[in-house]
């Protein structure tokens, strides 16, 4: 069986990376595919890095481990960017996608990463013009998508609306998506 | 026509119990079990269901008030985990002695100590023998699928038990999966209406529930309530088929994977079997002979279909995520064990005790207690009974 795609997102408890995991498991439903997202679980501990995972296959997902080895690696928060396991288990022809206000150039050698792709998105400022605060997972849930064909954009969008149909008024979920189309758009990326 | 979402274990379950529409819930939080509880809580003030929820205040009172209501005629769902199954403990074995069909969904933790939220099966295997039936599921599609089979099976005038049907903590319950779910009306087709045996509220038939039983009869009892759980094979057997016919997707009391031609095979329960089947479907590339037997009930232990599956193989590696301490191995390994010993040929078995408070297992792991298993067959003599799987010594 080929191995799946797997993502790995890093936040802090509060950023909303399981959110954004769910938000991309339900996408790649809408694509009608095969998908795990799941959180890795500690005590709940707002501020404190947090993990999530996404699997992503045509074939039906029979393995319930950890994701040990991602393709993609997604980091929400830039503070985060000096912990190790950042760039644990990322393949050297993986994709790292970052909120990072620099060039993905800059990050690149400020990370040390010399293989794969590297994506950079200012999903902090993003965030902060159009919602007014800073809540970058459907900003970063954009960048992503732009180096994941696996998933269309208007699956996304959907998927956003989906899971914030209840929670929000319609005014902040058009923000959303707001965000996470612009941060599409500006992401750039380093091949 | 079947629809797809994405649903983790906790919300599959509660999915399933909107569907059901018991007439009684009564349960109380536990980590990693409350999410469930609380969606079905919702479905219950968005009045999607006509259930009484009873909000208690502890799990010994919520496994007391589901006793009460199910005597009273109804019919009656909870959930649970660890400590909190732990705390209904007298309670588990008297909604047994009195064949109340209650279905109790666990979410598999680790009971403590040190505090450990994450899975392991001490905690439903600390309770295997209680008189429930227990049913585990590999993934959150299993956990939905066991939780209606559940309502038919404990409500089958031949059975007439009460059922757990667990899902590993975490692994399970939190993690959203393609999940295929039926129709309300096929669900409620497919169990059909419920009528209470005896209930106490016909008042124009009084009876009476949990008396005192001493010498004179409790034996006879306990003789019958054996009899009654060991019954329940066929009808789990039946419900699985007829579940498959409506669903597509068919239940047995056990499944084996590759194992038509195996040698060597390794035994699981739980969502150990999901990520067995990548270590099987690797070591077969590699021209090994090996396959999975995962056992979906595990009580009544089905030991003729045990036998028949694993007699032909050379070797066995029985994984357990519990421990019985100064036991000879875990659970399942003893049970394996002893089902074994009249089979017509007996493999080489090696316990491995793995996954303990959450410790992951990945198929590298499961291939090695493969290849251990075959080494100690070729060897010709078991040096080590039990052995670890992903542990540091």
């Amino acid at each position: 069986m080929k191995k799946p795609l797997e993502i790995r997102w890093h936040g802090r408890g509060g950023q909303g990376v399981v959110t954004a995991s769910r938000i991309l498991a339900d996408a790649t439903l809408r694509e009608g595919k095969y998908f795990q997202s799941f959180p890795e679980y500690g005590p709940e501990r707002m501020g404190a890095p947090v993990k999530a995972f996404n699997r992503i296959s045509s074939q039906p997902l029979r393995m319930h481990c950890g994701v040990t080895n991602p393709e993609i690696v997604v980091v929400i928060d830039p503070t985060l960017l000096g912990l190790a396991e950042i760039l644990e288990g990322l393949d050297e022809k993986g994709t790292i996608v970052v909120n990072f206000e620099g060039s993905p150039q800059e990050l690149r050698e400020m990370l040390g990463f010399k293989g794969g792709r590297v994506v950079t998105v200012d999903a902090s400022q993003i965030s902060r013009d159009i919602l007014g605060r800073v809540v970058v997972n459907t900003s970063m849930l954009g960048a992503l998508g732009k180096v994941l064909p696996e998933v269309s954009m208007e699956n996304l969008l959907e998927a956003v609306r989906s899971q914030f149909g209840e929670k929000l008024r319609p005014e902040v979920i058009d923000k959303n998506l707001l965000c996470l189309t612009k941060a599409c758009e500006e992401a750039q990326i380093d091949e | 026509m079947a629809k797809v979402v994405g649903f983790n274990g906790n919300a599959a379950v509660a999915y399933a119990m909107k569907q059901i529409n018991p007439d009684v819930v009564a349960a109380y939080p536990i980590t990693p079990q409350t999410d469930c509880v609380e969606r079905f809580a919702e479905y219950v003030s968005e009045g999607l269901v006509d259930s009484e929820f009873i909000t208690v205040e502890s799990e010994h009172s919520a496994m007391s008030a589901c006793i009460g209501a199910a005597a009273a005629g109804g019919r009656v769902m909870t959930a649970t985990a660890a400590n909190g199954l732990a705390l209904m403990w007298e309670m588990l074995y008297i909604a047994a002695s009195m064949r109340l069909p209650i279905v109790m969904m666990v979410t598999n933790r680790a009971l403590s100590g040190n505090i450990n939220i994450h899975c392991d099966h001490a905690d439903t295997m600390g309770a295997r023998d209680a008189g429930w039936i227990h049913l585990f599921s590999e993934n959150a599609q299993e956990a939905y699928d066991n939780t209606i089979q559940a309502i038919k099976i404990a409500e089958d005038l031949g059975v007439r038990l009460p059922i757990m049907v667990t899902q590993d903590g975490f692994i399970i319950s939190h993690a959203v999966e393609r999940v295929e779910i039926l129709e309300d009306e096929e669900v409620k087709n497919f169990i059909g209406a419920y009528k209470g045996r005896y209930p106490l509220l016909d008042l124009n038939n009084p009876v009476t529930y949990g008396p005192i039983d001493l010498f004179d009869y409790y034996f006879e009892h306990k003789r019958s309530q054996i009899e009654a759980i060991d019954n329940c094979l066929p009808v789990i057997e039946r419900v699985g088929k007829e579940f498959g016919e409506l669903s597509g997707r068919n239940y047995e009391l056990l499944e084996g994977y590759r194992l038509e031609d195996a040698e060597y095979a390794v035994v699981a329960l739980g969502s150990t079997c999901g990520t067995a089947r990548e270590a099987i479907d690797s070591l077969r590339e590699k021209g090994k002979k090996v396959g999975l037997l995962k056992m979906r009930c595990f009580r009544p232990f089905p030991r003729e279909s045990v036998i028949e599956a694993l007699s032909p193989l050379k070797g066995i590696a029985v994984l357990d995520r519990s421990v019985s301490f100064g036991g000879f191995g875990g659970p399942l390994f003893t049970e394996v064990r002893s089902a074994l010993y009249d089979a017509p040929s007996r493999p080489s078995i090696i316990n491995f005790f793995y996954g303990l408070g959450g410790r992951d297992i990945y198929p590298e792991d499961i291939e090695k207690a493969l290849e251990k298993t075959e080494e100690v067959v070729k060897a010709g003599k078991i040096e080590q009974h039990i052995d670890y799987l992903g542990l540091r010594e």
